[in-house]
Parts: C-alpha cells; structure tokens; sequence
C-alpha cells in the first residue's frame, strides 16, 4: 500500500429528488508514472491508481479507468443524480491491489 | 565534396524520412483509440473538449471533457510515451455525461476526447496544448 493515501471528497448534504448535483473527488497518491528515473538512472516503477467508480445505492454514476497520464493527486470532477436520499459510494483501486474507500450520504430536503 | 546525382537522391530521401518521423509518434495514440472505436468512423458534433490553449507546467494540465448522452469518453494525449489518459463509463445515475480531471502533458501535442454516443457511432474532438514544461520526468 502506498504511503499517506487519503480520499477527500466533496459531496451536498442535502439535496431535492431528482437533483443533479456536482461531486468533487480528490485523493493523495504519488502517482508514479513509470517514466522517471531515480538518482542513479533506474526507473523508478509505476505505481498509480488504475480505476476509480463511484455508485449511489448500489447504481453506477461514474467508472473511470486511470492510465499514468493522470497527474499526482488524482482530481476528478462530475455530475451525479439523486433520486432518493442513500449513500455514494467512491472506490479507487491502486495498481498494488490496495483499495481505497469512503462513503458520503445526501439526504433529501 | 561534390555531390553526385546518387548522393543527391539519398540526402533527399533521408530528410524526406526526417520529416515524416513525428507522424509515427501518433501510432500508438492511433492504436488506443481504434481499440477503443473498433476502427468505426467518428463524427465531431456532439462532444465538447475544455484544454487550456498554453499550459505552463505539463504536471497537471486541466482537462474537461462533456458529451450529452454519451455512454463513455476515451481521452487520449498522443504525444505522450503511454498516449492512454483515461477513460470515463458513465452509469445510469449520471447527472450529465461530463467530468474534468488533471492530467500530464510531456509537451505540446493534441490531446483528443472521443465518445461513444447514445446511438452507437462515434465522436471526436481535439486541442492543442502548448506546454512549457514538460510532465514526464526524467
């Protein structure tokens, strides 16, 4: 597991059914690309998150495949409907095997 | 030296071969994206590409991509050394078929969106961006 993963993500707390709202997402990672070289000219090996989805409910909103192009801090913007109140569910899975996970809930109001 | 009409035609023919050489750069881009089209023929209504014009740092250049309807958006930078960027499915709770994300540039190249829209064909549509500094390391 890479060192000092950590998810963040920007989700209203409430919202109308039926809503479209925006979800922010960003987590820490190095997002090594596989092209740099270390001190003394070796390749330092790729390390990146290779596939971030977000469900609502148990739906699909968003699944993303990730290649290094993808900068440090990987940063993902978009929009979601909400047709009942429940949770989002945001999931990034690292090149390692490792699996982040947060989870933000909307009620509706 | 004097130049013979042999050594002529093969100095012609080397930079002939010279100037043709970037095109092959895009090869790979050209790979990713017929895997992904299946070799179909895209249109370039119906897909918006948002790229800065000039990006100053290649680390993280901000890229937004929007197509209304689309089930998936495959972004491609053709001149980096893996010209795969990423690529967005978009489920059936998807407030509209858009995202923005940040991605590397290794210098100024094109950089091209292409969706599959609702019908099935294809859309494409692209940008350059100048780059100062290269994002690739090394």
């Amino acid at each position: 597991m890479a060192s000092g993963v950590k998810p963040r993500v920007k989700v209203p707390k409430k919202a109308a059914a039926g809503d479209v709202i925006t979800i922010k997402s960003l987590i820490s990672h190095k997002m090594e690309s596989g092209q740099r070289k270390d001190k003394e000219g070796n390749l330092i090996p790729r390390s990146i998150i290779n596939r971030f989805t977000v469900e609502f409910n148990g739906q699909s909103v968003l699944d993303m495949t990730m290649e290094p192009a993808i900068s440090t801090n990987p940063y993902v913007q978009f929009e979601a409907t909400v047709p009942e109140a429940g949770d989002f569910v945001f999931t990034w899975y690292d090149d390692d095997g490792s699996v982040y996970d947060t989870t933000k809930s909307v009620a509706i109001g | 030296m004097e130049f013979s009409r042999r050594d002529t035609l093969a100095l012609g023919l080397g930079a002939a071969v010279v100037t043709v050489l970037p095109f092959s750069v895009n090869a790979a881009a050209d790979d990713v994206i017929a895997t992904f089209t299946g070799g179909a023929d895209m249109g370039d209504a119906g897909i918006d590409l948002t790229a800065p014009e000039i990006a100053e740092n290649g680390n993280t250049v901000p890229v937004e991509v929007s197509a209304p309807g689309a089930s998936a958006i495959l972004l491609v930078a053709t001149g980096n050394p893996t010209p795969g960027v990423a690529q967005f499915n978009f489920g059936p709770l998807a407030g509209s078929q858009s995202a923005s994300t940040r991605i590397r540039l290794a210098g100024t190249q094109d950089v091209v969106a292409i969706a599959k829209l609702a019908d099935g064909s294809f859309a494409k549509a692209s940008s350059t961006v100048k780059v100062t500094i290269g994002g690739c390391g090394g």
